[in-house]
């Protein structure tokens, strides 16, 4: 099977073809994990875009049940440059083609995939055709101009009706732009009482629930597009403890009244760095965004930056002067990823804590 | 954190001559460590015993001492010194220990040095048994189960408690001698009384095994932050039971989950916190394939072997970082080398797979046990980096230079079902040829290969694949497609000529027509995320080239890839000084070479570095792309200069001496008739193919002979032979060897054996020094003692080696480096052998004499004239003070070798002794080859018939008034007795079990070495197992007694910097 790339600026990378027989259109992206591929595929921050992995060897450890972060593939597309059809780990329970099969979403290998990360690196990322139909270029091209990129993800990517996890310890409200599993095994293992929030909830709302503290969640999308949700999460800050990660944290960002940009190529894999100011210590982080928080529209609005990538400086956490607001743009919960910066789950407990007594 | 302020001077403790498990690793580390501490404006004093490195080179560091590691000479040059600050941990093992050693007699608190990086108690933790087991108990690592034992009783205790199988492991032995795993009942019974009673205290160790489970590695690094990283993780492809120096080993992980590799990483960062380290630190995991559980093997708490593959393998110098993390530094203070732009305080992530594969010695050693086990038995490594495992796998065997294509050995191609099936179950050093072999002929399935191997079914696969397409090659009809599809597999040209038996001009036209050449790949940290300077490339079938080909004047250097018995570290350092002295000249310097272990590897010694493999097929590749003036094939040992004539006859320059002098000195036949013309004499010689003709051949030599087959190089299966019998038993043995190739027999010149190194410009030669050996002709160069300058020989001789030098050297043109060894008989010179190319010794000679050897070989290349380049042509003056090299085996690691000195090399590295007073430097040079000097107790004697002499007499005489007992084997005690010498007899069958206990010293000449089964072998082995001194040549003997000598005098040797 031919499986084809087709790049909004008319280049064309042409390698095998594998998973369904399909063709998408999606903003294409990498990830330079050299684990994770089936985390990073389910990570519904991925809806509407197809991702190049870096790592060459992928689905080398096959697909298991354990390992999804919601219960879906979000990616509209997967490129790698070489895939592993008989798997080994004793957690597989098929290979990554035919998953892919499964789910109905279209891959393509054999490509240059450094080829196609130089290129994003240099030009940004771009919109492109992944297509594994055997569709000429001309048809390709005309796929690619009549389908424009969307922004608003988020809207959907979350749950689309309330769910109640119980649980012993501290209610906590989670704006859902699309979860990531482990942010909700997270607060599970803190034995946090879990209500979780369809995108467009009104304040009001969740707050009639009596949560202890508001977490806004990961998601995919242009952050600018969150509009209701924005003007929400208004309403609490001040009000509650609110932790944000990545699209939490940046929609966060414009609700206190900062500004947010598209990055060149954003941020995706599991090996970046980012200084923590108060600690004065770094650590290693999961990331994948594409848009950031811009540092100097934090100023006078009460925030302070809290983290700072260490390759390009940009804003990695952000927290609020006096009120129990923060925010971290990176992936605490990992998955995938390393797990150094799970305490800022802490954090919020203890925040939640402290805001309780506080109030008692 | 900045830098601490307070450090104005450091002292750098490195690792000492190379042996088995401690290598040319802890040179490029080291040098690393030098380069961070001297960029900070800090002044670097650095002690090594191993001249052969570049750490110890002028401009390295500030000082250089080239001393012995020992306690007394590190205070003496700390008393001397006053550094502020002392680097323990680039030194390898030897320094770690070293350091433990001077911080537990206070001498670093006495001369205010502080101890940087490590401290006493991580290495404690690290290293004790005891307190390693309590620390991770501590913090909740799992380890496995363990229990010391005395008697059987405590065995059965155990297994009662854990079950089989379990690791066997004697106390306080050399080597894990008498060790093993046992499956059951019978074989702890027999492992457990053997082990107890191969133990100097009769106590063993019982774990329980982990053996089939994954091997996995991680390097990490902390700060005093306590920030922590990851550089690199590494999967062994071998199961936990095969020391990871041994195992193919592949990065990153290949087969583990996201939750796994992260589970180890905590783990792996949870152990370096807890053991306070500031730096760099290698952790060792055993992981259960099937449920995920693991525990930690192994720690080592400081840059190792597998922190200079991770440093290649990921493109982050550890040592580097490590170095500036001693100074004081934090990981977020620092940027990435690579990048230049962006921070060191990330995870390097690679895309590409890196494949290590072990260099074994088994073709030197042919007694030795080729089974792999928990002691680490390669002398060297190759690594190499592909898009696909496959390729980087064939890459590798490729640059192993064995006797394999692919992953084919003809000798595994022809054994049977029943033969390959041991190789699987119990690993040698052939198991993946063995698996490709049963394959190919569809003996097994990956899963039944899996069943008796334990390796991963990934790896099985992959490996399936390769021979799959083979298959196919053969099968289909070679298309275009197919050719690449082979390519990017990584199958050689060879085999798929072979396979595909489509001719070569068809594929070359096939690969001209469709393109398909590799491209060049940048080795970045980053998988391409941001823009990286690093000019480090591999190549692959792939799309995009990413090698920027400048348009500057350019020479390519071809390394030596993996070091082995006889082409060490030596040749790395004249590549290194090679790509400096290119750039020196205003050149681009381009290396070639896949030696991980190395500093020719470092990304920034040479302004481009491409690892590949020094196939014919690869160099070309490169050459193509880069199109350099010319190439240096002197510098890489005979690694390099076997590809003078293939490249030559390719029309490529090929820098220094022509390649028809290069063929005129390798070729026996025209080289001696060039002798013959010059009126220079050589051992008469003869080639013979059977038994009579080598009768003839050794009678009207006259015995003694040299014989030797005619195929191979580096003196392998070459032996004196001093009677009928002995030609007798030599010729069936090496003629069953080889019955195509003649062997050769030549006269013997009994004398004193001398090395020169020159070079030449085509009219005038420089000789920086001459070396004489203090072992008689018949030991090898490399393992004999040799000493700078001549210690011994007439002015006459000299004269007459300098001028056979000067008409040999013009005669073949040489330009750049040449070697020539020398035999006398006390009257006239002999040419032995002639190397138109850089040789272990230049090293040495370089910096005794402060002549840059290999700067001024590269300029002489270049069209220089040594009359202009301020050294004089000639003999160089020689120096006030005597150098001396001393050989340094690995016996004691290496199971079942023989270290019996002969004209096989078998030493691994060596150590440099230089003093005023020759005796001093030899006990320097004896005490940095770590020699024990016992001063009092019993020596055991046994000589062979020629050694039965006078002088073996008042040798032992002279010991003897020194005050040791004298002992001797049957022969040698009469022969000792009737010299009127008071030895006891005691018979060699029985001498064994005396070693050690009663006998400090062996001395045994052997009548041939290296050969299974002897008597005399399994005495030696005994010595070397009971870490009894063992001297093999009465020539050693008599040097070691010069030392003895002055240390029971007391002499106090004074330690000058270079």
């Amino acid at each position: 099977m031919k499986g084809l790339i087709y790049l909004e600026d008319g280049s064309l990378f042409k390698g095998y073809g594998f998973g369904a027989p399909a063709t998408n259109v999606g903003e294409l992206v990498f990830n330079t994990s050299m684990s994770g591929y089936q985390e990073i595929l389910t990570d519904p921050s991925y809806s509407g875009q197809v991702i190049t992995m870096t790592y060459p060897l992928i689905g080398n450890y096959g697909i298991n049940s354990s390992d999804m972060e919601s219960d879906k593939i979000h990616a509209m597309g997967f490129i790698a440059k070489d895939i592993s059809f008989e798997p080994s780990n004793a957690a597989s329970e098929m290979n990554i083609d035919d998953w892919l099969k499964q789910q109905g979403i279209p891959g393509v290998y054999g490509v240059d995939t450094r080829k196609i990360t130089k290129r994003i690196r240099k030009e940004g990322t771009v919109k492109c055709v992944i297509s594994n139909e055997d569709l000429s270029v001309s048809r390709l091209r005309e796929i690619c101009n009549s389908t424009p990129l969307r922004g608003d993800w988020m809207k959907e990517a979350g749950t689309s009706e309330y769910i109640h996890i119980p649980g012993d310890g501290y209610r906590v409200a989670i704006m859902d732009f699309g979860v990531k599993g482990n942010i909700i095994e997270s607060f599970k293992k803190r034995n946090c009482d879990i209500h979780i929030f369809p995108y467009g909830t009104s304040a009001e709302e969740m707050m009639s629930i009596h949560p202890h503290g508001i977490f806004l969640t990961n998601g995919p999308g242009d952050p600018a597009e969150a509009t209701e949700a924005v003007e929400e999460i208004k309403k609490f800050i001040g009000e509650i403890p609110v932790f944000g990660i990545c699209m939490g944290h940046q929609v966060l960002a414009l609700a206190l009244g900062g500004s947010t940009y598209k990055l060149k190529y954003g941020h995706r894999g599991g090996n970046h760095g980012v200084f923590d100011k108060d600690t004065g210590k770094s650590y290693i982080t999961s990331q994948n965004h594409g848009y950031a928080v811009n540092g100097d529209s934090l100023i006078f609005r009460g925030m302070e930056m809290t983290h700072i990538n260490l390759n390009d400086m940009t804003v990695e956490g952000m927290r609020h002067r006096t009120l129990p607001v923060f925010s971290v743009q990176f992936h605490p919960e990992a998955s995938p990823g390393p797990q150094d910066t799970a305490y800022l789950f802490d954090k919020f407990i203890t925040m939640m804590g402290s805001e309780t007594n506080a109030k008692e | 954190m900045p830098k601490n302020s307070k450090l104005k001077k450091i002292l750098i403790i490195g690792s000492g001559p190379i042996i088995v498990g401690q290598a040319a690793e802890f040179d490029y580390a080291g040098t690393q460590a030098c380069k961070a501490i001297r960029e900070e404006g800090i002044e670097c004093v650095l002690v090594n015993s191993n001249p052969a490195t570049i750490m110890t080179d002028k401009g390295i560091a500030d000082t250089v001492y080239i001393e012995p590691l020992t306690e007394d000479a590190l205070e003496k040059i700390i008393e001397k010194e006053r550094p502020d600050g002392v680097l323990a941990g680039f030194g390898g093992q030897t320094g770690l220990n070293l350091a433990m050693e001077l911080d537990e007699k206070g001498i670093f608190v006495k001369y205010g040095a502080r101890l940087l990086g490590v401290n006493k108690d991580s290495i404690k933790k690290a290293e004790d048994r005891e307190a390693f087991k309590e620390l991770m108990l501590e913090i909740g690592e799992p380890i496995p189960q363990s229990t010391i034992a005395t008697h059987m009783k405590e065995c059965y205790d155990f297994i009662d408690e854990v079950g089989y199988p379990v690791i066997v492991r004697p106390a306080y032995t050399l080597g894990g001698t008498g060790g093993g795993i046992a499956e059951n009942r019978e074989e702890l019974d027999v492992l457990a009384q053997r082990g107890m009673e191969a133990s100097a205290i009769g106590q063993i160790l019982l774990e329980k095994s982990v053996a089939g489970w994954k091997e996995i590695e991680y390097e990490v690094i902390r700060d005093a932050k306590d920030n922590c990283i990851i550089i690199c993780s590494m999967e062994n492809l071998d199961p936990v039971g095969i020391h990871t120096g041994d195992s193919i080993v592949v990065a990153p992980t290949q087969t583990l989950r996201d939750t796994e590799y992260q589970m180890l990483r905590n783990s792996a960062i949870r152990i370096i916190r807890s053991l306070g380290i500031e730096g760099g630190c290698n952790v060792q995991f055993a992981l259960n394939p099937l449920t995920s559980e693991y525990i930690v093997i192994e720690v080592n708490p400081r840059v190792s072997r597998s922190s200079a593959l991770a440093s290649k393998a990921a493109g982050y110098p550890i040592a580097k970082i490590a170095a500036k993390i001693a100074l004081g530094y934090s990981l977020d203070e620092l940027s990435n080398y690579v990048t230049g732009q962006t921070s060191a305080c990330f995870e390097p992530t690679l895309d590409y797979c890196v494949v290590k594969f072990p260099k074994f010695p088994f073709d030197k050693f042919v007694t030795a046990s080729r089974t792999l086990g928990t002691q680490m038995q390669a002398t060297g490594e190759v690594m190499t980096i592909s898009r696909t495992f496959e390729s980087a796998l064939l890459k590798a065997t490729a640059a192993l230079e064995a006797k394999c294509d692919g992953i084919k050995i003809p000798y595994v191609e022809n054994l049977s079902k029943e033969q390959l099936i041991p190789k699987l179950k119990k690993a040698d050093d052939e198991r993946i040829f063995a698996i490709a072999r049963i394959y190919r002929e569809n003996m097994m399935t990956p899963e039944e290969v899996h069943d008796m191997t334990g390796i991963d079914m990934w790896f099985l696969n992959k490996i399936k694949n390769i021979t799959d397409m083979e298959a196919r090659l053969r099968e289909e009809r070679l298309t275009p497609q197919l050719l690449r599809e082979a390519e990017e597999m990584g199958l050689t040209e060879s085999t798929i000529l072979e396979a595909s038996g489509v001719s070569k001009d068809v594929i070359q036209d096939m690969r001209i027509y469709h393109d398909i050449f590799p491209v060049y790949k940048m080795v970045d940290t980053c998988g391409g995320e941001f823009e990286a300077l690093t000019p480090y490339y591999y190549s692959s079938y792939d799309d995009e080239d990413e090698a920027r080909i400048t348009d500057n004047d350019k020479i390519l250097v071809v390394g030596s890839g993996p070091i082995r018995i006889g082409q060490g570290i030596e040749f790395d350092y004249s590549c290194v000084h090679g790509a400096w002295a290119i750039n020196d000249m205003g050149l681009e310097s381009i290396m070639i070479n896949n030696n991980p272990e190395t500093v020719s590897t470092d990304f920034d010694t040479s302004d481009k570095l491409y690892f590949e493999a020094l196939h014919i097929d690869d160099v070309m590749n490169v050459l193509k792309k880069e199109r350099p003036l010319g190439v240096i094939l002197q510098f890489g040992g005979q690694t390099a200069l076997n590809l003078t004539e293939p490249l030559y006859k390719r029309g490529i320059n090929i820098l220094g001496t022509e390649f028809k002098y290069v063929d005129l000195a390798e070729d026996r036949e025209k080289f001696s008739d060039l002798l013959a013309e010059l009126g220079i004499p050589a051992p008469k010689g003869v080639a013979v193919t059977e038994e009579d003709e080598a009768f003839r051949a050794a009678h009207s030599l006259g015995y003694p002979v040299m014989v030797r087959p005619s195929y191979v190089i580096g003196g392998r299966a070459m032996q004196v032979v001093f009677s009928d019998e002995e030609l007798h038993k030599y010729m069936r043995e090496a003629v069953s060897l080889s019955t195509e190739h003649p062997i050769l027999i030549d006269k013997y010149i009994m004398g004193t054996e001398m090395e020169v190194d020159a070079i030449g410009d085509g009219e005038d030669i420089l000789i920086p020094g001459i070396m004489e050996h203090v072992e008689r002709t018949g030991v090898h160069s490399g393992d004999s003692i040799a000493v700078y300058p001549p210690f011994s020989l007439s002015d006459e001789i000299k004269a007459k080696m300098i001028d056979y030098t000067e008409r040999i050297s013009k005669a073949l043109h040489i330009v750049g480096h040449v070697n020539i060894q020398y035999a006398t008989d006390g009257s006239e010179v002999y040419v032995i052998e002639v190397n138109p190319r850089a040789s272990r010794t230049v090293p040495i000679l370089s910096k005794v004499t402060g002549v840059p050897m290999v700067e001024l070989a590269v300029k002489t290349m270049l069209g220089k004239k040594l009359r202009d380049l301020g050294y004089g042509t000639g003999c160089y003056p020689e120096k006030e003070k005597y150098a001396v090299k001393v050989p340094v085996f690995s016996g004691a690691k290496l199971i079942n070798t023989d270290i019996a000195l002969g004209p096989e090399m078998k030493s691994t590295g060596e150590a440099l002794g230089i003093d005023k007073d020759l005796d001093i430097a030899l006990l320097k040079g004896f005490e940095g080859a770590r020699t024990g000097m016992p001063l009092e107790g019993e020596i055991y004697v046994s000589v062979n018939e020629p050694n039965k002499s006078s002088e073996t007499a008042r040798i032992v005489k002279e010991y003897m008034e020194e005050g040791y007992s004298i002992s001797a084997s049957e022969g040698t005690a009469k022969f000792l007795n009737e010299e009127g010498i008071d030895a006891e007899m005691i018979s060699i069958d029985d001498a064994p079990a005396v070693m050690g206990d009663r006998i400090r010293i062996l001395i045994n000449v052997a009548n041939v070495g290296n050969r299974k089964g002897t008597r005399g072998l399994k005495l030696r082995r005994k010595a070397i197992e009971k870490g009894v001194t063992v001297i093999t040549c009465m020539d050693t003997a008599e040097a070691f007694l010069r030392c003895i000598r002055i240390k029971k005098k007391g002499v106090e040797p004074e330690y000058e910097p270079v």
